[in-house]
């Protein structure tokens, strides 16, 4: 049988960005909740329960960039350009965000700043991330091999949609992170904040879903005819799942239910999106077909990324392993 | 206002000012984890405290580096995109791959371990503590062959061929890894910054040393630091010299441009110290120079005859000032770090290293200079080979997005903004660290909220790290 390689990448890549997606999102939603939590204790608790891993979870998105410009090199010229402003705000807020991590605990007098600077590195990145997507959706003129539309087409009143329900997605995650990593008052905050995060995070859903398949007629066809329908029986019935699980372990004040259960919400919004993408890398006209590279180079990437990846995975849940259980605020190196 | 701009120079001045950044950040990081890994080990192997305190001490300034180098990283990876788009769907397919790998096999293993290496040594234990130190220390340098792989291969270009929609397309992944200017770019690249990072080091020992000569710590390191500038600035200067004759074998025109050769030299080309270059007359203004001496330099012999630039189209020269001069400040310095090598191993020889205060001082004023001499020598190859990004193959003004020029001046200028207030606040928390006794005496971290609502004082803390 013949391998259908780059369909085999589209889903690596897919992956990549997925993982970068759950993994980033609850740290930029622990740097959004920055926002409404204010105790300065409090604060170092939240940034030291990411502290450890951040730098590795913002790694799957240079992975998902690198991948996309070695085995898709088309998708990544066009799509790039298209997202040229959201992007590069994205950048310059991640190098806010980042940096807050070891400028925070250089000055006292200046600590404010860095404060500011990863609550609004976070939010910025957040809602930046959330409009690219929603740009990515609603379509890229191409022609030729190159993006042929203008340098504001990026935003429209749905990317601008999607951009605040990533915010509220985030920060759902944050807090049911927080939820898991810390204890006491914060702890209770966290799960009544969480109540309300999840039922914004939840409406967004539904609306984005609602209005998705108007945006085109592919995108229609692929919800409501036969056989993809099954998905879109099934998808939204596992949000519900998901949805109950969140809502019984906040009730039942689980330390680690509402967590997972949104991360499940998030990984089912992405296969719907993905359910609505295939056969297209780039809608509405680019295929993962057309954009692959050449066979070589995605056999020459792909040997690598077999071996390399489970061990990523394995050491980076090592990783999360070492600095399992509650967050010890004196803990710091610093 | 954005007269002359072009989107071309624009991206082009945006690419140069955030690798600028980005190149020192990494360097710095490869140099200290490897110095960490080296403290690290001597710490357990002798059980020294002084290694332990310069240990906690390097390590904080490494992590602010590290995080800089980071996010400017990550910057990196996509301005190829947004800027660079054509570029990026032509050579995409060769240099992709090169660069996933870089991810995969380097920038994870960092980001894993770089969490245990900072935080974990009482979670994991000393053992696997140096473990994830080492680790790092091996994924800064991977990570750095990976891109110099990619860089040799824009100069060198070789393994490829060219298909109907003119995108290069891998034959051979060996010979496109291994092209031919990448093993003499590693090895001059890697030496650079030891070199760079060592006299970083050496400077904050002697600065210590001058305000007290007795500081342990602030011997150990300056000792430490001297021993690599002596021993790896001939080598260093060394390899540059074998760089140069394969870049002379390669891309001889950014030879002539460096060399300041206008003019052919049938018999014998004279070595040009120093001159002013106007590339529209295409002669040397008041040249100092030692006739023939080129020649012996490049090709063994006094008298072997040289091509200069009037055998090349104007159209395909470099802009000849900035290489010209750019190379030179590479090479004083490089000769002024030999001096500085030599000095210590005469001061050491005579035993007063630690109380030669001029040597002190000349190592201090030596600081800095790794990094310059490194960001001149990136100057020398990247705009030696303009005007194309693949040598001979992709011109620059071919390899542009179709992206507007007010968006790229918007861009542009956010960025020099954000980068002189971020890196210049980071180089500010470096240098106050750096200006700190490395005897455990953590300054304003004490005050930090942390320690105010902890019960342990950072003394105890990393005395606790340490076992
Ligand atoms: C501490 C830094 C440092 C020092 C002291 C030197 N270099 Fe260097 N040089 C570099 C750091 C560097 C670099 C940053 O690492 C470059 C840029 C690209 C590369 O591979 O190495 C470089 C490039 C570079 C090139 C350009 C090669 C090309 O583009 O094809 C040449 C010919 C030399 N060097 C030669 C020398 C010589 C003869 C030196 C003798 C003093 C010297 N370098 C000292
Ligand atoms: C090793 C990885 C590197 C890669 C893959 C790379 C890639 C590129 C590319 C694609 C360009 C073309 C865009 C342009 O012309 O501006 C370029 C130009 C340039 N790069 Fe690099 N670069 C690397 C390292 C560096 C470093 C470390 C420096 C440090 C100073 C540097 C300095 C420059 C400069 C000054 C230009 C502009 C040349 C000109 O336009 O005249 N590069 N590089
Ligand atoms: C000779 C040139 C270069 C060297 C030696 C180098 C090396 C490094 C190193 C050692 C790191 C990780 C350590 C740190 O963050 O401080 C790093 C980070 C990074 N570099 Fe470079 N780099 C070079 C040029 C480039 C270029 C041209 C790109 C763009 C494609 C790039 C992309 C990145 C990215 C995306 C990261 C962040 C990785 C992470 O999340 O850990 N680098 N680089």
């Amino acid at each position: 049988m013949e391998i259908d390689l780059p369909l085999v990448w589209a889903a690596i890549i897919a992956f990549a960005v997925l993982m970068y997606v759950v993994l980033d999102g609850f740290d930029l939603g622990v740097g959004m909740l920055f926002a409404v939590e204010h105790k300065a204790h409090d604060r170092d608790v939240m940034m030291n329960s990411v502290a450890p891993v951040w730098d590795g979870n913002e790694t799957w998105l240079v992975m998902g960039g690198g991948g996309l410009f070695a085995v898709f090199p088309l998708a990544y010229a066009v799509v790039l350009p298209a997202l040229y402003m959201p992007l590069t705000i994205m950048l310059l807020a991640l190098v806010f965000r980042g940096v807050a991590f070891e400028y925070r605990w250089r000055t006292a007098r200046g600590q404010f700043l860095w404060n500011w600077a990863f609550q609004g590195g976070s939010s910025l990145a957040a809602l930046m991330q959330g409009i690219a997507l929603g740009a990515l959706v609603q379509g890229i003129t191409i022609s030729g091999r190159a993006y042929a539309g203008g340098w504001w087409d990026w935003l429209t009143p749905f990317s601008v949609l999607t951009g605040v329900a990533v915010v509220f997605g985030y920060t759902l995650l944050g807090a049911t992170w927080l939820i898991y990593k810390t204890g006491g008052q914060l702890q209770a905050r966290m799960r009544s904040r969480a109540r309300v995060l999840a039922i914004i995070t939840l409406g967004f859903i539904g609306i984005v879903s609602a209005v998705t398949p108007f945006l085109d007629p592919v995108y229609a066809e692929r919800w409501f005819a036969w056989p993809t329908a099954i998905f879109s029986a099934v998808v939204p019935l596992l949000l519900a799942l998901a949805a109950w699980l969140l809502y019984t372990g906040l009730r039942d004040q689980h330390d680690t239910r509402p967590f997972f259960a949104s991360l499940a919400l998030f990984v089912l919004s992405f296969a719907g999106i993905g359910i609505s993408f295939y056969p297209y890398i780039v809608p509405p006209g680019l295929t993962i077909a057309e954009a692959a590279a050449p066979h070589s180079s995605l056999v020459f990437t792909l040997i690598g990324t077999v071996v390399l990846v489970p061990l990523i995975l394995a050491y980076t849940a090592y990783s999360y392993w070492v600095f399992r259980g509650k967050v010890n605020p004196d803990e710091g190196y610093h | 206002m954005l007269d002359g701009f072009t989107a071309e120079l624009l991206a082009r001045l945006q690419f140069a000012f955030t690798i600028a950044f980005h190149i020192v950040f990494p360097a710095f990081s490869i140099g200290l984890s490897a110095y960490l890994a080296v403290l690290n080990a001597l710490w357990l192997k002798t059980g020294m405290p002084t290694y332990l305190y310069l240990f906690d001490y390097w390590k904080k300034i490494f992590a602010v580096a590290f995080g800089m180098g980071v996010v400017s990283g990550i910057v990196m990876s996509y301005q190829f995109g947004t800027n660079w788009s054509v570029f990026s769907d032509k050579t995409g397919p060769v240099l992709g791959p090169l660069m996933a790998y870089e991810v995969l096999s380097a920038f994870f293993l960092e980001a894993g371990f770089l969490g245990i290496m900072l935080f974990g040594r009482k979670r994991v234990g000393d053992k696997l503590h140096m473990a994830a130190t080492a680790i790092v220390a091996f994924g800064t340098l991977m990570s750095a062959t990976w891109i110099l792989s990619v860089n040799s291969w824009m100069q060198t270009p070789a393994g490829y061929s060219i298909n109907e929609v003119g995108q290069f397309v891998p034959q051979d992944w060996w010979a496109i890894v291994f092209n031919p200017s990448f093993p003499y770019r590693l090895v001059h690249m890697v030496l650079a910054v030891f070199l760079s990072t060592a006299l970083a080091v050496g400077a904050v020992g002697a600065w210590h040393l001058l305000k007290d000569r007795k500081q342990e710590p602030a011997r150990v390191m300056f000792s430490m630091a001297m021993w690599m500038a002596a021993l790896v600035t001939p080598v260093q200067i060394f390899a540059g010299d074998l760089h140069g004759l394969n870049t002379l074998e390669h891309q001889p025109v950014k030879v002539m441009a460096m060399e300041g050769h206008f003019d052919s030299h049938p018999d014998g080309a004279p070595l040009i110290l120093f001159g002013i270059p106007n590339q529209s007359e295409k002669r040397v203004y008041f040249p100092i120079q030692i006739p023939k001496l080129s020649s012996l330099i490049l090709k063994h012999d006094l008298n072997a005859p040289l091509a200069g630039l009037d055998t090349v189209d104007d159209r395909d020269e470099p802009p000849v000032a900035i290489v010209f001069w750019s190379f030179r400040v590479m090479v004083g310095l490089g000769f002024a770090m030999l001096g500085l090598g030599i000095w210590s191993l005469w001061a050491r020889w005579h035993n007063v290293l630690y109380r030669d205060s001029w040597l002190h001082k000349f190592a201090l004023v030596m600081g800095p200079t790794g990094f310059v001499a490194l960001l001149a020598g990136w100057v020398t190859t990247e705009v030696g080979r303009q005007p194309f990004t693949v040598y001979g193959l992709l011109r620059t003004s071919d390899s542009l997005a179709p992206v507007a020029a007010p968006a790229v001046a918007t861009s542009l200028i956010a960025f020099i903004i954000v980068y002189f207030l971020v890196f210049g606040a980071g180089v500010f928390y470096i240098l106050r660290m750096m200006s700190r006794l490395p005897d455990g005496d953590a300054g304003e971290l004490r005050q930090g909220p942390l320690r105010a609502a902890g019960p342990t004082p950072v003394a105890q803390v990393s005395g606790q790290e340490g076992r």
